[in-house]
């Protein structure tokens, strides 16, 4: 593992990754350099592989063939430095807890074995419940929010690890416009602190307005960089086949703007 | 229920102590592990557990003779272990789905210890040795020894929790989430599983194998209604569980014949039964209450706000009668439905009942009123624009709108209200397209390009 | 007829009804609830016994079978509270009907006539015991009678409803659209589920039906993937277990019910093992190969791309191959005819590996 990176190492570096799950490829031969302190959108049809790239990422999962780097270490070795939030359906809602103790979990991390949080972290958790907005709600039993509102707790969460790169699985899925708003502010505040950021994105039409870069992925890369470059309509195609009539959506808005009446 | 201080007061012997101790013992540790379990959604891997640890028994008696429970238990436990590897190697290894695998476990491990145990008495030693009373528990049979043993093993057990209380916390809200913060995940899995098969070993002679499952579950699911905090719900599972298991046991050793086992599983169902009906907050009474609450609050506000907008204009000081057949036919209800809110509104002050059925608004009633029907356009604007609300809020009273709704968004449903914009079909083209995966929907409402600031 | 043919016979009927009714409980992952149902069907047959003196026939069946469904219906009830899932709802209801059987059981050991041992084994020794009487005829035994009426009942069911119960188990959208109701198919099992548990409850007790219902199922299952075979399997591998069960309760004088479920574990394991479809051996040797297959591919993309020359130690490094994977993967390519090998170990696409490349990667 001496294979020493330089300095000023990309975030993410994915190089011939392959995931397979049983046979079936999910990623395929998979080479992806993330740059530091932009907002990345990682987009692509249903079954395209994007959580299972996000979890390579967080070496959450095997590869059958080529590596992950996390600032320069494979991920296990950069724990710290990476936060995670995850989809907002994949946990128990119902579980008994409240929002800021959802948030505290985000310092356990760091505290290690048979320690407690004490008053810091939870100090730090309402401060992170603050910047999404939700330091009202601190308290509330967490099936008592909504969806838009637990997804900003899982944002805070991630807050709480105060890490270097963001990876995140559609934290823009099925919420309110309240919600959205306040995630794309958050994002942009993580963009200005110098943050990396990558998102797990199911809407075409605002990539353009939200993000920096973007990778469009089914199961092999088909194009990553920068949306100006790379979000095209052949992309685009190429990433989603000839499937719906989206094609002409992202790439102009005056297309968009027709299509509207 | 049975206060234990009165009994203790009659009868506080020897052999009492031990049967109350060790089984409250059995219900604590059973209940505040078990808590996890049920968390999990493995409520009835413990039932498999238990019933895997009938062979061990058996097995155990044969091969060393010895009657001491703690050699017995020590069986049990390695079967127990046993039986979750294998519910695991066969979901893992095969297309046998967990609920199939569970059954198999149970009913094949329970068959060869039936065949071992049968096995034993016809060689005649059963009788002596008393491995029957591990089927259905024989609190009665408890010696200090046995309490020690409990009290040790299941102290242990629950100082293991409390050690690894956050770990096993976020083990079981979100096992991804804790490999990412770089938690062993897998052998957290394992101890936390270890600990529900100690917990299962500790209550089989109070309990016994086939009804175990009880003491795992029923505590947690008692408690979680008293409670939304997952450290209280520990704590008072592991104490409902000792109320049911010393209260369980102090029954069938005072009276003929009554089995411990299922004698503590009643008890534990009963207080399962009260919790989910009264408990304050989710008992189904209380839920039952407030939603007639809602209701008839709901009904009065509708009914203020049809009078708002059926009343004529009034010429001068005071609301024009309304008939209540108009007021009836506005909302699609019986004139007899309304009796109820218009004589709740009567008493309130806000409406007077004039003769041959009209009903007017008072000067008091008529800002009650325009407030209603102001927040009843609110809420339908909030409805018609799918605001990303829980479930159970749909339904809400027009009153509630300000508890609900974040103010940002009231202040944005109320600029719609102002500028006279029709709900739901501002942002269109935003809603319904352009998503190619079809996840989640499109929130309209955004103003164009207004997010990207 | 011998006694121990009595037995054996009865034994096999038992597994035989259990076995077609048990597999549309595995295929419904309803496996567990017929675990509660099973369990709880004491009290129907206590509660039976106590209201009108009947230790068997008809009346017993429906009667006890009621509690079945009751049981069922239960921990839908519980369900639908939204304060208990469902693995945890099946843990509170039927332990707490089994219990209130036991304490009956246990109370009033002489009016039922059941006493602990025979609720959790079963009595099958016995079966030759009761013989049937009607009008002074001797009309042979009792539990022969019992168990294939049952057995003929539940093939006669799966038979007539086999369109239906198959749709509404792999297909219930579809079987509701076509206008089948999964509800009504769902009862209409569950009811057949619960008489056959209470028939069965003589020969094997209240747990071990378990053993009958569900373990024979899960061992088809694993050898067939058509339903009219696993069906037929199930009940071959269920017979099997009885007779085998048989054989070794005697052999070490021992319990009847408790061997039949365990040689039932036995045959499950076997198949486990191996069986040539689903068995872990088989299985891992198919992974194996699958990796094979993917390594090739990978192989073949990675020349096709032109990422740098076929040089054999940058492939191990690329791809985080052992030697000797790269060994395996280069020689089954070079089998295959889809790379050959130069001068100096290099590996260079042939047209027909070209093609293969081009095939590959995206599903």
């Amino acid at each position: 593992m001496d294979d020493a990176t330089p300095a000023g190492a990309f975030p993410v570096e994915i190089r011939d990754l392959t995931v397979a799950y049983q046979s079936r490829p999910v990623l395929w031969d998979v080479d992806l350099a993330v740059r530091p302190g932009r907002l990345t959108a990682v987009v692509g049809p249903n079954g395209a592989g994007k959580s299972t790239l996000l979890k390579a990422m967080l070496g959450l999962v095997p590869a059958a063939s080529g590596w992950v780097k996390v600032f320069g270490e494979p991920p296990a070795r950069q724990r710290r430095r990476v936060a995670y939030v995850p989809q907002r359906g994949s946990v128990d809602w119902d579980f008994p807890t409240n929002a800021l103790d959802v948030v505290e979990m985000g310092r356990y991390g760091s505290l290690g074995w048979l320690r407690r949080p004490g008053r810091a972290d939870r100090e730090a958790a309402i401060a992170c419940l603050r910047r999404v907005g939700m330091d009202a709600f601190a308290s509330r039993q967490i099936s008592q929010l909504s969806g838009g509102q637990q997804q900003r707790v899982f944002l805070a969460r991630a807050l709480a690890q105060g890490a270097d790169l963001y990876v995140m699985d559609e934290p823009l899925a099925g919420v309110d416009a309240v919600t959205e708003r306040a995630v794309v502010a958050l994002l942009q505040g993580l963009r200005a602190d110098g943050k990396t950021v990558i998102v797990v994105h199911h809407d075409l039409q605002t990539v353009p307005s939200y993000f920096d870069e973007v990778a469009l992925l089914n199961v092999r890369l088909v194009a990553a960089g920068p949306v100006e470059d790379v979000f095209s309509p052949e992309n685009l195609q190429a990433t989603y086949g000839g499937r719906i009539g989206f094609l002409d959506a992202p790439g102009a808005k005056a297309t968009a703007a027709s299509a509207a009446d | 229920m049975l206060s234990a201080p009165a009994l203790l007061g009659v009868e506080f012997d020897y052999t009492l102590r031990n049967v109350v101790m060790g089984s409250a013992a059995l219900g604590a540790v059973g209940g505040a592990i078990g808590s996890f379990a049920t968390l999990r959604r493995q409520s009835l891997l413990g039932d498999a557990v238990a019933h895997a640890a009938l062979p061990g028994i058996g097995l155990a008696f044969l091969l060393t003779g010895t009657k001491a429970t703690g050699g017995l238990l020590l069986g049990a436990l390695l079967t127990g272990w046993l039986g979750t590897l294998a519910v695991l190697a066969i979901t893992r290894g095969s297309r046998v789905k967990e609920d199939a695998a569970l059954g198999i476990v149970l009913s094949v491990f329970f068959g060869v210890g039936a065949l071992l145990l049968a096995y034993i008495r016809q060689s005649g030693e059963a009788a002596q040795s008393g491995l029957d009373r591990f089927l259905f528990g024989q609190a009665a049979g408890l010696v200090a020894e046995d309490v020690r043993l409990i009290a040790v093993v299941g102290g242990g057990a629950l100082l293991a929790v409390a050690l690894l209380f956050k770990e096993f916390k976020l083990l079981a809200f979100d096992p991804d989430f804790a490999a990412t913060l770089g938690f062993p995940v897998t052998p957290l899995t394992v101890a936390l599983t270890s600990l529900i098969v100690v917990a299962v070993i500790v209550g089989l002679q109070t309990v016994g194998v086939v009804l175990m499952v009880t003491v795992l579950v029923a505590p947690s699911i008692a408690a979680r209604q008293w409670t939304n905090r997952l450290g209280p719900l520990v704590i008072l599972a592991g104490f409902l569980g000792a109320l049911a298991g010393a209260t369980g046991s102090l029954l069938s050793s005072t009276v003929d014949r009554l089995p411990t086992g299922p004698t503590v599983v009643l008890i534990a169902t009963a207080i399962v039964g009260v919790s989910v009906v009264v408990a304050p907050g989710r008992g189904l009474l209380w839920e039952s209450v407030a939603r007639r609450r809602r209701d008839r609050r709901t009904r009065i506000g509708s009914v203020l706000a049809d009078l708002a907008t059926l009343s004529p204009a009034p010429v001068s000081g005071g609301a024009l009668p309304v008939t209540i057949a108009t007021l009836a036919s506005h909302r699609g209800v019986t004139p007899r439905e309304l009796r109820r809110p218009l004589s709740e509104l009567k008493r309130r002050g806000a409406v007077r009942l004039e003769g041959d059925g009209a009903v007017a608004l008072t000067s008091a009633g008529e800002a009650q009123a325009a407030a209603a029907a102001h927040r009843e356009r609110l809420w339908r604007s909030a409805l018609a624009r799918q605001m990303d609300l829980p479930g159970d809020r749909v339904h809400l009273s027009t009153d509630d709108i300000e508890r609900v709704l974040a103010p940002e968004v009231l202040v944005a449903l109320e600029g719609d209200q102002t500028t006279g914009r029709t709900l739901g079909t501002g942002d269109e083209s935003r809603a319904t397209g352009l998503n190619p995966d079809g996840i989640g929907m499109t929130v309209s409402g955004l103003p164009a390009g207004g997010a990207d600031r | 007829m011998s006694f121990a043919a009595v037995i054996i016979l009865t034994g096999a009927l038992t597994a035989a009804s259990c076995s077609l009714v048990g597999c549309f409980l595995v295929l419904r992952r309803m496996a567990l609830v017929g675990d509660a149902i099973s369990h709880s069907v004491l009290l129907g047959i206590v509660a039976v016994f106590a209201l009108t003196g009947a230790r068997s026939g008809p009346l017993l069946v429906v009667g006890a079978a009621a509690v079945g469904l009751l049981t069922v219906v239960l921990i839908e009830a519980v369900r639908r509270t939204g304060r208990v899932r469902e693995d945890a709802a099946i843990g509170l209801v039927f332990p707490a009907l089994f219990s209130i059987g036991v304490i009956l059981v246990s109370r009033f050991p002489n009016s039922v006539h059941i006493d602990v041992q025979h609720l959790l084994y079963g009595e099958i020794a016995f079966s030759p015991l009761y013989r049937v009487e009607l009008w002074g005829a001797d009309l042979g035994y009792r539990s022969l009678w019992m168990l294939g009426g049952m057995t003929a009942a539940n093939l006669a069911f799966v038979v007539a409803f086999y369109k239906e119960l198959k749709l509404a188990t792999f297909d219930p959208a579809l079987a509701a659209a076509v206008g089948l109701s999964p509800v009504v198919v769902h009862y209409a099992l569950m009811a057949m589920v619960s008489a056959t548990t209470v028939v069965a409850f003589d020969s094997v007790g209240s747990i071990l039906v378990v053993a009958m219902l569900v373990v024979p199922p899960a061992t088809a299952y694993l050898l067939t993937n058509r339903l009219a075979t696993m069906l037929t399997l199930s009940v071959l591998v269920g017979t099997a277990s009885a007779v085998g069960g048989y054989l070794i309760a005697r052999l070490l004088d021992s319990s009847t019910s408790g061997a039949m479920a365990a040689m039932a574990g036995v045959l499950f394991a076997t198949a486990l093992l191996l069986s040539p479809s689903q068995g872990l051996i088989a299985r891992r040797r198919e992974l194996a190969r699958l990796r094979r297959g993917l390594a090739e591919r990978l192989l073949l993309t990675h020349l096709d791309g032109g990422h740098g020359a076929g040089d054999r130690t940058t492939l191990r490094e690329r791809f985080g191959w052992s030697a000797r994977t790269e060994a395996t993967v280069v020689r089954s390519a070079l089998a295959r005819g889809h790379v050959r090998a130069e001068g100096s170990g290099r590996l260079v696409l042939t047209e027909a590996g070209r093609g293969a490349a081009g095939e590959i990667g995206v599903g």
